[in-house]
């Protein structure tokens, strides 16, 4: 396998997700898998390539800085799971 | 600071909003101080299916102030992802520039107590702000709140060498940075609002008894949130390093680059944690948005529209009107309308020493009294000031009556000739004019010429005293001075 189980444990960690033993030795399979996969491209010879910046051949696509009306607080916060007045609210982060 | 066992390396990253109408990817109002979350959209709370699209304005801005500070502009510019996961960030990721900045390699000039020094530019860089988080200080583990009107915002990174060598240079860099953005209207920079921060890395060298140094590592210090804190936080975290270096011997390179919290009550930085490497961001090219090209005649458009900059301000006021480095500096640091004002000024009485201590000893202290109202420094018109100067040197009038007919053209909004008339100041015609007078004042006063020929020299005062009186202080105290003293020694 590509992939170490601390390797995943550390990515789960930047995702901010908690992983059992169990579902890391199974995820840490199917990423390797995934990894390889992707891996493949990497026995193409790409010497002399400029590296792809995005895949459509267009650039300088911009708006003008005019205001649009912003969503009403309520319907901004209506997907919240918890709120305190006009603002969301999290579990305490303590950074 | 040169008493200091160790040498302080500075390097500044500092972030500034960018003063356009609206928000970077969307058409949000970009507005500090709006009720919570009351200026957001499904693009900048990061609803799925969403499309951001690139703000011209604060593209231009961010032209603008790469220019400024005398960057490289990329031909050939993209967009990342930077990924992390906070309440603050609500697309877990903030669409920022990694490996292709649109600028790079430039330098900003400051002056320090030894003369202007260059500081070296990494790189200037486009990318959106986070929302604002509120934690509850006191309540302790209660929730946290989540304001997102600032998310997606404009905001520039501006990255600089490790160049600065003392706290008071870093607040120089910061200071001149904040002059130079507020000139050319691409920020207001203020740091109590947060449209302007600065993150601070620090490390020092030790000189090494068999020669050379040791450098220890790098600390980032942030929350610093006023100039002040700025240059407390660095000499504070250098000590700290110093007394660290003493035990653990830890050099650069030993242990990961840590952050610290300044915290401003206590005085001290708190080391946090290690800091994420750039791959722990797991940045990838933002497919969402499409690359940005700058052309010859859109950065020269650009460049010709920047104007004199405060270094070429500095430099222009010691060159064409003969002021000190000092004079130049001060004039410069109140921005471009104080240094329109002062040539103006300069140009009609024909005398720039006289204009710029005019405006610098009266004109800013009235604007720091008054505040920034009735039109602050400026309440008083330039071409009434050069007036006023012109009348001191015709009139001979004294420093202090000077100074009244000053205070009563701004307080009563009067022309110099308005004021030297409401006053009832009248010029003293001739040196015959002025000599009658001072024989008056001598036979008026028997009792001082008699203690003058006593021996007591200070007993012409009391004369000159009356002459100054009666002339309401419009002769040149010096020409008086000989004639009284001329006139008492024929008595
Ligand atoms: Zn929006």
């Amino acid at each position: 396998m590509s992939l170490t189980a601390d390797q995943v444990r550390w990515v789960a960690h930047l995702a901010r997700l908690e992983l059992s033993e169990a579902d890391l030795a199974k995820l840490t399979e199917q990423l390797s898998a995934i990894v390889d996969y992707v891996g493949q491209l990497q026995s193409v010879n790409t010497d002399g390539v400029e590296p792809l910046a995005h895949p459509l051949p267009i650039h300088n696509v911009f708006r003008e800085d005019e205001p649009h009306v912003p969503l009403p607080v309520e319907a901004a916060l209506a997907n919240a799971p918890d709120r305190h007045g006009g603002f969301y609210g999290v579990p305490a982060v303590l950074d | 600071m040169a008493d200091l066992p160790y040498r302080i390396v500075i390097g500044l990253e500092v972030h500034v909003q960018l003063l356009t109408k609206t928000k970077l990817f969307c058409g949000c109002p970009n507005r500090f101080g709006l009720p919570p979350n009351s200026a957001t959209c499904p693009v900048c709370i990061g609803m799925p299916g969403v499309l951001p699209v690139m703000n011209r304005r604060a593209f231009e801005l961010a032209l603008k102030a790469a220019l400024a500070l005398n960057c490289q502009i990329a031909a050939f510019t993209k967009w990342d992802r930077k990924n992390y996961y906070y309440p603050d960030l609500p697309k877990n990721y903030q669409i920022s520039q990694y490996d292709l900045p649109f600028s790079y390699d430039g330098w900003l000039e400051i002056s320090t107590a030894t003369g202007p020094k260059r500081v070296r530019i990494i790189r200037v860089h486009l990318e959106e702000d986070a929302g604002k988080m509120l934690h509850d200080e006191q309540g302790g583990g209660r929730d946290s709140l989540v304001d997102l009107n600032r998310a997606g915002t404009p905001l520039l990174e501006i990255v600089s060498h490790p160049d600065m060598s003392t706290p008071e240079e870093a607040k120089a860099y910061l200071e001149e940075i904040r002059l130079m953005l507020r000139e050319l209207e691409v920020s207001d920079c203020e740091m109590q609002e947060g449209s302007l921060r600065c993150d601070a890395n620090v490390n020092i060298h030790v000189p090494l008894a068999g020669g050379g140094h040791a450098a220890t590592p790098i600390v980032e210090v942030k929350n610093l949130n006023s100039f002040r804190s700025v240059e407390r936080a660095i000499r504070y975290e250098a000590q700290r390093q110093y007394e660290e270096f003493q035990k653990t011997g830890k050099k650069l390179g030993e242990v990961p680059k840590a952050t610290a919290g300044w915290d401003e009550n206590r005085g001290i930085t708190v080391v946090q944690r290690r800091k994420e490497e750039a791959s722990d961001y797991r940045y990838f090219p933002e497919p969402d948005l499409v690359p940005v090209e700058v052309d010859d005649a859109w950065r020269e458009r650009i460049r010709a529209s920047l104007g004199e900059l405060p270094a070429q301000q500095r430099r222009r006021l010691q060159e064409q009107y003969g002021l000190s480095a000092y004079d130049a500096n001060v004039l410069t640091s109140q921005g471009r309308a104080m240094v329109a004002y002062f040539e103006t000024v300069s140009g009609k009485c024909g005398d720039p020493k006289a204009a710029c201590n005019w405006i610098t000893n009266k004109l800013l202290a009235v604007a720091k009294t008054q505040g920034s109202g009735n039109g602050g420094p400026f309440a008083l018109p330039a071409e009434h000031l050069a007036d006023l100067i012109a009348e001191q040197k015709a009139m001979g009038l004294t420093k202090q009556i000077s100074e009244e007919l000053f205070d009563l053209m701004v307080g009563e909004g009067l022309t110099a000739k308005e004021a030297i008339e409401r006053k009832g100041i009248k010029p003293v015609a001739s040196a015959d004019e002025l000599l009658a007078i001072v024989r008056r004042a001598i036979a008026a006063n028997p009792k001082a010429v008699a203690d003058f020929k006593k021996g007591k020299t200070a007993a012409a005062q009391a004369i000159k005293g009356a002459v100054m009186k009666e002339t309401k202080g419009t002769a040149k105290p010096d020409l008086v001075q000989q004639l009284v003293m001329d006139e008492l020694q024929k008595v």
